[in-house]
């Protein structure tokens, strides 16, 4: 009994030691002395749970029975990390971006903070991690028993303990230290610093021991390097004999393990601290395995040489010295496995009761009291216990499967089953960090599809046939189904189990998961969450100091600014808090306020999004504040860049309508311009017609009277004088109406003017117009263009003559001064012209009468442009018997007066 | 006589103006992208590397133990070894990076 009580002893020495590490690992924290505890280093070495009892004494073990294949569990962690930058750098940065808490936690975030998904995988990892944990228990019972029976003679198989003891104590003690140094914080997110310290010591521990039993073997035993690779080649191992799709497939599969295991995640991911412990770790880590791996084979060797047939291949790691007699060595390598046990025990622990506290425990007991958990202390103190009974419940539940199973051989056999269980998570955690496109549903899909597979083709058949499958089922399949048998899915027989399992599994999984995904749609904070973690290199890390509680309304405040604007929100947030009687400017973030700024918030982003941002501000963890200020800088952006197209669009409108205006002035400046064209050509047209006629008269006609020559010749002579008076007055217009003509100013009196018009108006008119006049009130004198306003007069004047339709026709001419002006009436004893026609006359080509053609209609407007010219006016003068019309200009006088 | 004082070559810009960034900024970033490039291939090399024993032939003809033991970890080794040069030269380009990036923002 002595080496057992002195391995006791040391046992409880060590264990009394990583309790004061771990202690004063925290302390020094506490006291901010952190640089140590974050070094590389302790990360690297912290990683290093990766290989448990399962490596420190199931390594040996596998390579003497299946040769090199072993080393492909090692290969693939190796490989993951030599790759750094691809997956775990990404992984990382997320998980620090998030304040991921665990890998259940990243998955859930990821799919829109689903429940749902963290309950499957959480159930997942506690399915795959409960036999892993009671495989530890084993091999620490298993290595006690190696020492009790050295006392009383070496029996080198020994008999598993019926009472479990020794199994039962080490899960209280785990419990124990792992409840003292791994709650102690809430934040889980926060670096367990004791935890740490303490698994990286024994990691070091591990690799000693493995490496001295390495060392003694190759150079005690064998007797150097060269004689041990010589013995390697003449044992039983001899030749390499590994089987293929095996080799590939433990690869992958432990390569997917290493990102899954929810415990490898908490040390990679969540106790992570910044990238430089990462770049160290992609090496070192890779480092640590092949020393780890180095001895393994010398080891199984020389057992098999030593120790007679039928020693358990398991425990040569602890054998071979004992059988040597180095009972210190034996002691240390006690030590090594001991370590690699514990610090997966309470990692995976720890792992473990993060995700089933967080995602499983807390929302029943927040739904049991009715969400009543807006008072911060007593959340703590729920969380805490939750974590508490967690880690000793899942702890128990691996004691409870050791007890249950006898620690049979099943065992063994678990360690690549429970790869391949968390595996599934997989395509949903590559998935989601790299494709914005996979959904929520898409995870679902194939977590459930895969886990359903891993269970029904490995889990289940592992137990063996009598537990779930019955033998019956595992031969034929249910009910007789051939395809369906459990280890021959769709009739392919005759594949090792564990690549059957891991091929359907891991295929079925992804295909559902990427076809569900393209053919489902993601709701809001889905979309937000895949575009933070796809793109999580282009967001800046930024501090993570926000921590609940009095931050809250602050965070609120700040995220109100960034969607309603900075004086809005503050009004808002002043009002409420006059509301709740508080003084200063930030109310207390009450029920009824909240309700009040999500509407609020509502009108500028929707009301789904409004409601997401302010629950994740309140009530939420795992969606950061700082992204909910990206969406909301998002959104002002947006707002900001819709007012600005607001205002365009208002000014395109302004310009259309402008545009539009001068479109239609132009077509009636066009129609105009259409209707003059033609007015023309007719007006030309009609003279020449006449012209034409007579002229081919004259030609064709051979002989004609003379007195018929003179009558065409004369109508000939008439119409071309017409034509040459229309163009006249079409050039004389052009030129008024461009501006081009040159005023010839002079004075004169009106009557002078008026005397030379009726001379002029007179020669083919005499005697048929009577025009009266006083020519004592014409003396008034005038300057302007005196040729010019002849024409005017001479125009009225003929227009009298031509368009008096009175029987003894007179037109009565009189001058007045009005003012400044000098007014020429000119009234006719006609019928005057029709009211609709006086807006039309002074129009080009308008003439009252159609017969009475006598112009072509341009006098009256020629008349106007010349008016114009000469700074008076001309106009219709209505309410005398004929027509009449009024010529008013300047009076010379008064203008010189001026 | 404007040359000494006035427009003369002399006058340029002094080498530690930020407003033109020294040359050999675009050859050090390059650089980094590339040995950030090298960090993406190495485990691609590993794999390829591990997957050579998939050839070996089975049965009589397989080859021994200590020299697949040899090969395997040579390539670990190896593997190891890259990874941390490149785990410095990553740290260098980094720091580099930083620096750069603290110039930028302060002229």
């Amino acid at each position: 009994m002595t080496t057992l009580n002195a391995l006791i002893a040391v046992c409880l020495v060590y264990v009394l030691f990583l309790f004061a590490i771990a202690f004063v690992a925290e302390r020094r924290a506490r006291l901010g002395h952190v640089r140590w505890l974050r070094s590389p280093v302790v990360y690297t070495l912290s990683l290093s749970i990766y290989c448990t009892a399962w490596t420190f004494y199931g390594a040996v073990g596998s390579a003497a029975r299946s040769g090199l294949e072993y080393l492909a569990i090692y290969l693939g962690p190796s490989i993951v990390m030599i790759g750094w930058w691809w997956v775990v750098r990404k992984l990382v940065r997320i998980g620090r971006a998030q304040r991921v808490t665990s890998i259940a936690d990243l998955v859930s975030a990821r799919y829109g903070k689903s429940n749902l998904i963290a309950i499957g995988v959480t159930v997942l990892a506690v399915v795959g991690t409960t036999p892993y944990i009671a495989l530890q228990l084993q091999s620490v019972t298993l290595s006690f028993e190696v020492f009790a029976s050295a006392d009383g003679g070496i029996e080198l198989n020994p008999a598993v303990n019926p009472d479990n003891t020794t199994a039962f104590w080490v899960a209280v003690g785990l419990s124990l230290f792992t409840v003292v140094f791994g709650t102690r914080n809430l934040d889980a997110n926060e670096r367990h610093h004791g935890v740490v310290m303490a698994i990286a010591v024994e990691a070091v521990v591990k690799l000693v021991a493995l490496l001295s039993v390495g060392i003694f073997v190759v150079w005690g035993i064998s007797g150097g390097l060269g004689e041990t690779l010589a013995r390697i080649d003449a044992s039983g191992l001899g030749q390499w004999q590994v089987d293929r799709g095996r080799w590939a497939g433990i690869v992958i599969l432990s390569a997917a393990a290493f990102l899954c295991l929810p415990r490898i995640f908490q040390v990679l991911v969540v106790e992570a601290g910044d990238e430089s412990q990462l770049r160290t770790a992609s090496w070192a880590f890779p480092g640590y395995l092949m020393l780890m791996s180095l001895f393994v084979v010398p080891i199984a060797v020389v057992g098999l040489d030593l120790l007679p047939e039928g020693a358990n291949p398991d425990l040569f790691v602890l054998t071979v010295p004992l059988s040597e007699g180095q009972n210190g060595l034996a002691a240390l390598s006690f030590l090594g496995g001991f370590s690699s046990a514990t610090s997966m025990v309470i990692v995976a622990a720890i792992a473990l009761s993060t995700m089933v506290s967080n995602h499983i425990v807390m929302p029943i007991w927040l739904r049991l009291t009715g969400g009543g958990a807006s008072v911060s202390g007593d959340v703590r103190h729920v969380v805490l216990t939750a974590r508490r009974a967690s880690i000793a419940g899942v702890v128990m539940l691996g004691y409870l499967y050791y007890s249950l199973s006898g620690g049979g051989s099943a065992l063994s056999a678990i360690g690549l089953v429970s790869f391949a269980g968390v595996a599934q998570v997989l395509p949903a955690l590559l998935g989601g960090i790299f494709w914005r496109g996979a959904t929520r549903s898409g995870a679902v899909a194939g977590l459930s599809l895969g886990f359903s597979v891993w269970l029904y083709t490995l889990f289940l058949p592992s137990i063996g046939g009598g537990g779930v499958l019955s033998d019956a089922v595992l031969a034929a399949g249910p009910g007789g189904i051939a395809w369906l048998r459990p280890q021959a899915l769709f009739g392919i027989a005759g594949m090792d189990p564990l690549l059957h399992a891991l091929f359907w599994s891991l295929a079925l999984n992804a295909t559902a998961f990427l076809v569900v995904s393209l053919s489902s749609f993601p709701g809001p904070i889905e979309r937000l969450q895949g575009a933070q973690f796809v793109n999580v290199f282009q967001h800046a890390p930024g501090p993570r100091s926000w921590a609940g509680g009095a931050a809250q309304v602050e965070d609120l405040m700040i995220m109100a600014q960034r969607l309603l604007g900075a004086p809005e929100s503050q009004a808002l947030f002043r009002r409420e808090a006059r509301r709740q009687g508080l003084r200063g400017d930030l109310p207390e973030p009450t029920p009824t306020f909240l309700e009040a700024l999500e509407r609020e918030l509502a009108g500028s982003v929707g009301a789904a999004t409004a409601h997401a941002m302010v629950g994740q501000i309140v009530g939420g963890m795992s969606v950061s504040v700082e992204d909910l200020m990206a969406v909301a800088d998002e959104s002002a952006q947006l707002m900001e860049y819709s007012a600005r197209l607001e205002t365009q669009s208002a000014e395109l409108s302004r310009t259309a309508r402008q545009l539009r205006e001068a479109n239609r002035k132009l077509t009636r400046l066009s129609v105009q311009k259409d209707a003059f064209l033609s007015q023309i050509s007719h007006e030309l047209r009609t003279p020449m017609t006449s012209i034409r006629a007579f002229s081919e008269i004259m030609r064709d006609a051979g002989t004609l009277a003379p007195e018929e020559q003179v009558r065409f010749a004369s109508i000939i002579h008439d119409e071309a004088v017409r034509l040459t008076r229309l163009l006249d007055d079409l050039l004389d217009l052009s030129v008024l109406e461009n501006g081009q003509v040159s005023l010839n100013r002079r004075p004169g009196s009106v009557g002078e003017v008026l005397d030379r018009a009726v001379a002029a108006a007179g020669a083919g008119t005499a005697g048929r117009l009577d025009i009266v006049r006083d020519p004592t009130r014409e003396e008034v004198v005038v300057d302007t263009d005196l040729d010019r306003l002849s024409q005017v007069f001479i125009n009225l004047i003929s227009n009298a003559a031509k368009y008096c339709d009175a029987a003894e026709p007179r037109l009565e001419i009189s001058v007045s001064v009005d003012g400044a002006q000098v007014v020429v009436d000119f009234v006719d004893n006609g019928s005057g012209i029709a009211p609709e026609a006086r807006d039309t006359i002074f129009e080009k080509f308008s003439r009252v009468a159609e017969h009475k053609a006598g112009g072509a209609g341009l006098g009256l407007a020629i008349c106007r442009q010349i008016m114009t010219r000469l700074g008076g006016s001309i106009g219709y003068l209505p309410g005398r018997r004929g027509a009449a019309f009024r010529v008013e200009l300047a009076h010379a006088a008064r203008l010189a007066a001026q | 006589m404007s040359g000494p004082d006035g427009t003369g070559p002399g006058r340029g810009t002094p080498p530690g103006d930020p407003a033109t960034p020294p040359i050999f900024l675009e050859r050090r970033s390059y650089r980094r992208r590339r040995v950030r490039d090298a960090a993406r291939l190495l485990p691609v090399l590993g794999l390829l590397g591990w997957t050579v024993p998939l050839l070996w032939p089975l049965g009589a003809a397989a080859p021994q133990v200590s020299s697949a033991l040899v090969y395997l970890f040579v390539v670990w080794a190896v593997l190891v070894a890259a990874g941390a040069a490149l785990s410095v030269l990553l740290a260098r380009g980094e720091v580099e990076e930083d620096r750069d990036r603290a110039a930028r923002r302060a002229p």
